[in-house]
């Protein structure tokens, strides 16, 4: 799979790992993916998706570690991890963790999927490292905010981006949303810091509706935090649809 | 009947289902998913609902039949029935499990012994329902017509 670089944009080049303990959501999840043309591998527990992703249990985050195991399924390269929050033994969230604690499998973007709207655990989510979080049942209109992760991780891999409170508050808004009638079409925000600014002056100007006053003030709440955590940060876009 | 009256027919059993709220919108989303890659996507879901419904509605059922009754235990199957009916678009089972589950939370033996009653009978009507959209999608392509969508 050496061709990375340059297939970037294409996405069917992407894997994506989904883990559902729902035959149904698994069957649905897999089709959406293929019909956005990535590749996917489905597995019914966390477990099963640490063991694919070739995350051995002792994995404490040392560099470079020499990949003696014969379970290490390193070779097989996944460039997502789609997972549902609720299921039996290791949840979406302590697989979240997981991931994000280990030294060679952080830079995996990590989208959480739920039924239950509920805003503490979306923020617990995205403060762990998650990119996104959907509502169930996902749809392919909710794909499209996955683009532009997909898209980054290729481009960006291994440089650090530490601002990253602004897409945050979009994800989080944009769920909130996705149960609102929204008539409005929000502009597409750019993954370009000052281009991020002018849309953001853009969309309080054009923005009639009080989540931009509440966007600001929460980033103003929030801002700035000194991340003294060693995983790089993306800043991604959410795409609001 | 030729294949225009059959799919007259289709639309309005589609329509109707909707109306009625057997179905809604999510249902319509799992027909934007089947084309020629996937041509029996949707009858393939709704076949593994089928098997889901039996197996759950089966698993509540023992579930209070037991002395005490365990609801944490009921609760958990019908999370599980609530997130696939959701997940197919069977809006009114999908209503009842939340009703259901609220019986589960209060602990009310009557409450969700009516509700796995309603949800029986939900269940049934829907796969009635469903079987007879299929059949009637059978015999449009067996006529060499197509299948019209839901809009």
């Amino acid at each position: 799979m050496g061709m990375a670089a340059a297939a970037a944009t294409e996405s069917q080049q992407f894997h994506v790992l989904a883990v559902d303990d729902s035959l149904i959501d698994r069957k649905l999840i897999e089709r959406l993916l293929r019909t956005s043309s990535y590749q996917v591998t489905t597995v019914d527990s966390g477990t099963k998706a640490l063991e694919f992703l070739g995350l051995r249990e002792n994995d404490d985050g040392t560099p470079n570690t020499p990949s003696i195991s014969p379970n290490n399924h390193q070779e097989v390269e996944v460039n997502m991890v789609i997972t549902d929050y609720c299921m039996p033994g290791m949840t979406g969230y302590d697989l979240l963790k997981k991931i994000k604690e280990s030294s060679s499998l952080r830079n995996i973007p990590v989208v959480i999927m739920s039924s239950e709207n509920v805003p503490s655990r979306i923020s617990r989510c995205l403060e762990e490292g998650a990119e996104e979080f959907f509502l169930k049942p996902v749809r392919l209109s909710d794909l499209n905010r996955l683009k532009p992760h997909i898209m980054k991780r290729s481009k960006l891999k291994d440089q650090d981006q530490k601002q990253v409170i602004p897409e945050k508050i979009d994800t989080l808004l944009e769920v909130q949303k996705q149960h609102q009638p929204q008539e409005e079409a929000q502009p597409q925000v750019q993954p370009n810091l000052e281009q991020q600014q002018q849309q953001q002056s853009l969309q309080q100007n054009n923005n009639n509706n009080n989540s931009s006053n509440k966007r600001k003030s929460m980033e103003q709440s929030l801002l700035p935090e000194t991340t003294d955590r060693t995983r790089p940060r993306y800043s991604g876009i959410a795409t609001v649809v | 009947m030729d294949v225009l009256q059959l799919q007259r027919k289709l639309r309005e059993h589609q329509a109707a289902m909707l109306r009625e709220g057997f179905l809604d919108d999510q249902f319509s989303q799992l027909q934007k998913l089947q084309d020629e890659s996937s041509p029996d996507f949707v009858i393939e879901v709704v076949k593994m609902f089928f098997d889901d419904s039996e197996k759950l509605l089966n698993n509540m059922t023992r579930a209070l039949g037991q002395v005490p009754v365990d609801f944490k235990q009921v609760d958990a199957h019908v999370h599980q029935y609530k997130g696939s009916s959701a997940s197919v678009g069977a809006a009114r089972v999908k209503n009842v499990c939340a009703t259901f589950r609220n019986f589960c939370e209060t602990q009310n033996l009557e409450g969700c012994v009516r509700c796995l009653q309603q949800l029986q009978q939900e269940y049934s009507l829907l796969k009635n329902n469903l079987q007879y959209l299929f059949r009637l999608q059978e015999e449009i392509q067996a006529a060499g017509g197509s299948i019209p969508t839901i809009e």
